[in-house]
């Protein structure tokens, strides 16, 4: 078989794909749910009214769209360079920690002060975390799949031992965990008595940010030269190196400033568990939103719906929550194959 | 100094054998893999499925290398799965090996607790024992190391063997070593590059379930969450600081799992209980990634890696 | 010849579509045991894709393909190989980490085979090169072989399958003159043997000397087929391109001041590339200097060196008068030097960027499109339809992504683009490679209406046809050095060849001694 580009496809052909895949992927869901013995309309009908049925669930897909919106714009604006960031758990962490290094009583500011430094800090901190990858991509050649991915697994060590040791609560009673960031260091609520913080208003301004600096902005069009051919861009003038590295500063201080959400407008302090792989399915995020930033706040809102639903299904139909796992894998992997096959029609030769 | 003492102690080396033996088959299956021109990011959710597939198998009654095969059979199935959007289709290596990696890792989760779902400690199942080869295991330092281990890591490496034998010596690993050069070449006579691309990457993949695999049935003999801990990713680097090639590959195996072996033990001396365990845990990655480092300035990488073919393209 | 005419293939009716382009168009000819016939056309008339057809890697919509009266199944490589169907393809179809017995054996025997029979197939080997005039070690590695000793591993790879229908695809585009007779005298033992050989070119000289026959396909039509006793280079120009196109007149050059001048510049090596060895060069304003040479020689060192992408390690420099101290990509465009790439789709242009942010590819930090940061797309795409109306760029719009254009208009795109900046000095890189004629004719006069402007042009070409047209005065480069200036008209491509085979410049030394 053999691929022939289409040169100019209609809109149906454009919306035909994707709506497969979406169908394939809950036809699967189905099929695992039987397997667990539950029923699968009242599976989705559970995960849809665990997403969407009341405020508090609005709410709560609200509240963990917020740090996908980060991580999944650090995605997008990486691999729209080509630059493969697999790292955004660490940068996640690394903007935690420069919260709560300096929120915890450093500076007794009043909020409006203390607030956007914190924000700035914990950018820079994801921002430095990311250089070291992307120089050794730069100077070495080497990839930078695996030194980001490793750079996880280190930088998570590296939290725990501070957690156990330096920054250890001394009245956490033994957890570790560290101490709370002060009253001035909390982003405030969006909704009076809701949980649902100005984290979610600053990850959408940041999504508009990015969608303007990509279309409209000089450092814009490079990283999307250096993506698309970097040959090119290279023979053009465009200084290649430079821009992966600010693309690097840039996709790290996005997925740190989810870490600064989620420490400043969530959970008060640093534990372990603070991100339960946000950084991961920050790329889940971006690839099913096609890399576009205003994709992304829709693909976060989808994907955080589904974990959300899924959470609250398995707690009433006894289906392990892995299903939304699975689901999103295989949305993923169907999406990717149904916008090529809008672009490209396959041709027996 | 302590450290000498270690060194020289043969359950040290055994210990570091023992430790290689899933990187080594994990290390062997994306070497395949990349060299024919594929690189396969779905090893880590891969070397997961195959660790709980052999295990579950075992558990449920069947031997130990039917549970081998089970494993094997799984990893092929994802390699399948890769292949498919990877090769015929032309997607980006990346995305799907991502992707395949969270399917398998999250169904291997969901099937767990579909399995089991009221336990709370990790059943255990009867794993390999070691298999004494007699004489040559009185040898000194080496001999327990490579005459005293379970037929599982016996397995290992004959499969080093058999691949490097493959490789170089038959027609088949010719063509597989043309298709990550040169693709074209390939189709000019008159073989499939398809073909020969997702035999490699489904092949492979058997290879990396092997290694987990035998997490569960040697190493340790149960299943739990987050076991693989980043093996598969390490042994990436493992394939480029070997060279593509199964010799070097199994001797970066061993060294790493040797630094591995020294970090455990050094964290009981005197002087290693003093650092926080974080500090070694975190060692094989560091050494991972100076491998890579190092490594980059020789690398003979495939040509056509990550490259799709479409044939006949003007 | 034999008088005993057996015929080894027959094509009928052969028509391929490619989406509305149609590349073949109802094609049909013979060709018999002993006998060279010659397809000849331009570029773009679909004499590749033909080929491609015969040897499987294609399926036509109809018509058939018959070897030996048997016909062959279709899009089927491997029944085009076992039925004695060998291609030496334009771009090399080899493994460089192979050895030439490994690239040689590769799918000769049943995969699941374990035996590889390396003993056999060296004699083999070596038996078939000395028998053809085509020697090379069966245990080099192919990536350090010259472009020369690659086609010979490339016929000797059909030759070892007992090839019986032999298909060439423009095989003199990268030897020397020298290595191209070299290449006819394999070829007429080949035919000898009772081959049948298929030679595809859009080079007159040649197919006037090898041929027997001549097809000619224009814009994927058969215009002709003949015998070559019966016609002349004229008939065969006029079939191969309607009228017989009139390249641009070339009037004398008035050179002026030198505008950039490298002197005794060393690069190194970069793996089998061979680095530039203490070469001194000046372009003045108002001339058209050619850069002749066999690929792999050096020209990417030049180019690179005046493009930008490399600074010269060791010598100088001399732009208009002072020393270049800071060198990049971007100050060469900043200092008026308009680059046209050897590869428009690799390294000129971004295949799914749009006219106009292709346009603004060099320039686009520049005032005119560029304010504290943010760009002016406004100007940028008036930019972008001023190139299309003047340089007749055939596209839909200004928003169109550029690899819907045809090869000829990309081509265009990138000319006017650095045009239009009225640029002093010009590195022409293969600037019509793939081109069909009228594009070629267009970026030719081109050139030299930017010559008579008072540019300065560096023309790197492998068409030695096309430097000796062009240029007013020739360099040739070999193995990184440089000869010395020959003006237009002072020799002949034989005596060219001489300097790019390398046996020019081993004379200049003795003689120096």
């Amino acid at each position: 078989m053999r691929l022939e580009p289409i040169n100019n496809p209609s809109l149906a052909r454009s919306l035909v794909p994707p709506t497969i895949a979406l169908g394939a992927t809950i036809v699967f869901a189905s099929l695992l749910a039987m397997v667990a013995g539950a029923n699968p309309f009242s599976v989705f009908g559970l995960i849809l009214s665990g997403a969407l049925g009341s405020k508090f669930a609005i709410l709560e897909t609200l509240n963990r769209a917020t740090p996908l919106i980060f991580t999944g714009l650090a995605a997008a604006v990486a691999f729209r360079a080509k630059f493969w960031n697999i790292g955004a758990e660490a940068q996640l962490y690394a903007g935690a920690l420069l919260t709560v290094l300096l929120g915890t009583g450093l500076l007794p500011w009043p909020s409006i002060a203390l607030l956007p430094t914190l924000a700035v800090f914990a950018i820079l901190a994801g921002a430095t975390l990311l250089l070291v990858p992307a120089l050794l991509k730069t100077r070495y050649g080497v990839d930078e799949v695996v030194t980001t991915l490793l750079f996880n697994f280190i930088f998570l060590l590296f939290i725990s031992l501070l957690l156990e040791g330096p920054i250890k609560d001394p009245m956490g009673m033994g957890w570790p965990k560290s101490a709370r960031v002060i009253s001035e260091a909390r982003l405030p609520r969006l909704v009076d008595g809701l949980r649902l913080h100005w984290g979610f208003s600053l990850a959408i301004f940041s999504a508009i940010c990015i969608w303007i600096i990509q279309t409209r902005s000089t450092l814009g069009y490079e990283m999307r030269a250096v993506g698309l051919n970097k040959q090119a861009a290279a023979f053009a003038g465009i200084p290649v190196n430079i821009v992966l590295v600010k693309t690097a500063l840039l996709s790290g201080g996005l997925a740190a400033l989810a870490g600064f959400s989620e420490v400043s407008g969530l959970k008060g302090s640093l534990t372990l568990d603070l991100s339960p792989g946000f950084g991961y399915t920050g790329i889940i995020v971006a690839m099913l939103a096609l890399l576009h930033p205003l994709g992304v706040i829709v693909a976060a809102l989808f994907v955080a719906g589904i974990f959300v639903g899924a959470d609250s299904m398995s707690r009433a139909a006894d289906v392990p929550t892995y299903l939304a796992d699975i689901m999103l894998a295989t949305a993923l992997l169907f999406m990717v194959l149904a916008i090529m096959l809008t672009r490209f029609r396959v041709v027996r030769d | 100094m302590e450290i000498i003492e270690i060194l020289f102690a043969a359950s040290f080396w055994a210990a570091a054998v023992r430790i290689a033996s899933p990187l080594i088959f994990a290390t062997l299956g994306e070497l395949i893999c990349e060299r024919a021109g594929v690189l396969n990011l779905g090893i880590e959710g891969i070397m997961v499925a195959g660790a709980f597939a052999g295990w579950m198998a075992v558990y449920s009654g069947t031997g130990l290398w039917m549970g081998v095969c089970v494993a094997m059979i799984v990893g092929m199935l994802f390699g399948t799965v890769h292949s498919i959007l990877t090769v015929p289709f032309g997607l980006s290596q990346h995305v799907v090996g991502l992707g395949v990696t969270l399917l398998a890792t999250s169904s291997t989760y969901f099937a767990y607790r579909l399995a089991l779902p009221e336990v709370t400690s990790p059943p255990k199942i009867n794993s390999f024992q070691p298999f004494e080869i007699p004489i040559l295991s009185e040898i000194p330092l080496i001999g327990p190391a490579l005459f005293l281990q379970t037929p599982f890591t016996y397995l290992a490496f004959a499969l080093v063997v058999v691949v490097a034998f493959v490789l170089y010596l038959t027609p088949l690993g010719l063509a597989v070593r043309a298709a990550g050069e040169n693709p074209a070449a390939i189709a000019a006579q008159g073989l499939s590059v398809t073909k020969i691309r997702m035999g490699a990457v489904i092949v492979g993949s058997g290879f990396m379930a092997m290694g987990g695999a035998f997490l569960t049935m040697s190493a340790f003999d149960s299943f739990f969450f987050e076991m693989v801990n980043g093996r598969g990713w390490i042994c990436i680097a493992l394939v480029v600081f070997g060279s593509w090639r199964p010799g070097k590959a199994l001797l970066g195996a061993v060294l790493f799992a040797a630094f591995d072996a020294l970090q455990i033990r050094v964290q009981q001396t005197s002087f290693g209980s003093q650092v926080p365990y974080q500090i070694f845990l975190m060692m094989p990655y560091v050494l991972s990634i100076m491998a890579l480092v190092v490594m980059s300035r020789r690398a003979e990488v495939p040509a056509a890696l990550m490259v799709p073919f479409n044939k006949g393209e003007r | 010849m034999s008088s005993n005419l057996v015929e080894a293939l027959r094509l009928t009716e052969i028509t391929k579509r490619f989406g509305e382009l149609t590349a073949n168009d109802a094609v049909s000819f013979s060709v018999n045991k002993g006998e060279v016939v010659a397809l000849l056309g331009e570029n773009g008339a679909g004499k590749t894709t033909l080929m491609n057809i015969l040897f499987g890697q294609y399926t036509a919509d109809s018509g058939t393909v018959s070897v030996f009266g048997q016909t062959m199944p279709p899009g089927n490589s491997r029944a085009a190989l076992d039925a004695g169907i060998g291609m030496v393809h334009q771009h090399f179809t080899l493994a460089d980490n192979l050895t030439v017995q490994e690239n040689i054996t590769l799918g000769t025997r049943p995969l699941f085979n374990p035996r590889l029979d390396r003993v056999s197939a060296r004699a083999k080997i070596i038996d078939l090169s000395t028998r053809f005039h085509l020697l090379v070690a069966p245990d080099a590695r192919v990536g350090n072989l010259s472009v020369g000793e690659r086609q010979r591993v490339e016929i000797l790879k059909a030759l070892y399958r007992d090839v019986q229908i032999l298909i060439l695809d423009e095989p003199t585009a990268v030897l020397t003159p020298q290595e191209t007779d070299d290449l006819f005298a394999t070829l007429r033992l080949a035919i000898a043997d009772g081959l049948a050989i298929i030679f595809i070119s859009h080079k007159l000289h040649e197919v006037m000397t090898i041929a027997d026959r001549v097809v000619v396909l224009r814009h994927g039509k058969m215009t002709g087929g003949v015998r070559i006793e019966n016609t002349d280079k004229h008939a065969l120009a006029t079939m191969m391109m309607g009228t017989e196109a009139i390249p641009p007149q070339v009037s004398l050059a008035n050179p002026g001041a030198s505008l950039l001048e490298l002197r005794n510049l060393t690069t190194p090596n970069i793996g089998n590339m061979p680095g530039l060895k203490s070469i001194s060069l000046a372009l003045k304003s108002g001339q058209i200097i050619g850069l002749a040479g066999v690929s792999g020689n050096g020209q990417a060192s030049v180019a690179a060196v005046v493009g930008g992408v490399h600074k010269p390690d060791e010598g100088q420099l001399v732009l208009k008068g002072r020393a270049v101290q800071k060198w990049s990509p971007r100050d060469a465009v900043n200092n008026g030097i308009a680059r046209i790439p050897e590869d428009r789709h690799k390294t000129g242009s971004i295949a799914d960027f749009d006219l106009t942010e292709n346009a603004i590819l060099e320039r686009y930090s520049t005032a005119a499109f560029n304010k504290g940061g943010w760009l002016n797309w406004r100007s940028s795409r008036a930019f972008a339809n001023r190139i299309i109306e003047k340089y007749d760029v055939r596209c839909p719009s200004a928003d169109t992504p550029i690899r819907l254009l045809s090869g000829g208009n990309m081509q265009k795109l990138i000319l006017g683009r650095v045009l239009e900046t009225d640029p002093q000095i010009i590195l022409a890189n293969q600037p019509v490679r793939g081109l069909d004629i009228g594009a070629v004719n267009y970026v030719h006069s081109q050139l030299l209406a930017a010559r008579d402007r008072g540019a300065a042009v560096l023309l790197i070409s492998e068409d030695l046809d096309e430097i000796m047209a062009l240029s007013d005065v020739i360099y040739v480069i070999s193995d990184g050095r440089i000869s010395p200036g020959f003006k237009r008209g002072e020799m002949t491509p034989a005596q060219l060849g001489i300097w790019m085979g390398g046996q020019g410049f081993d004379r200049t030394v003795n003689h120096a001694t």
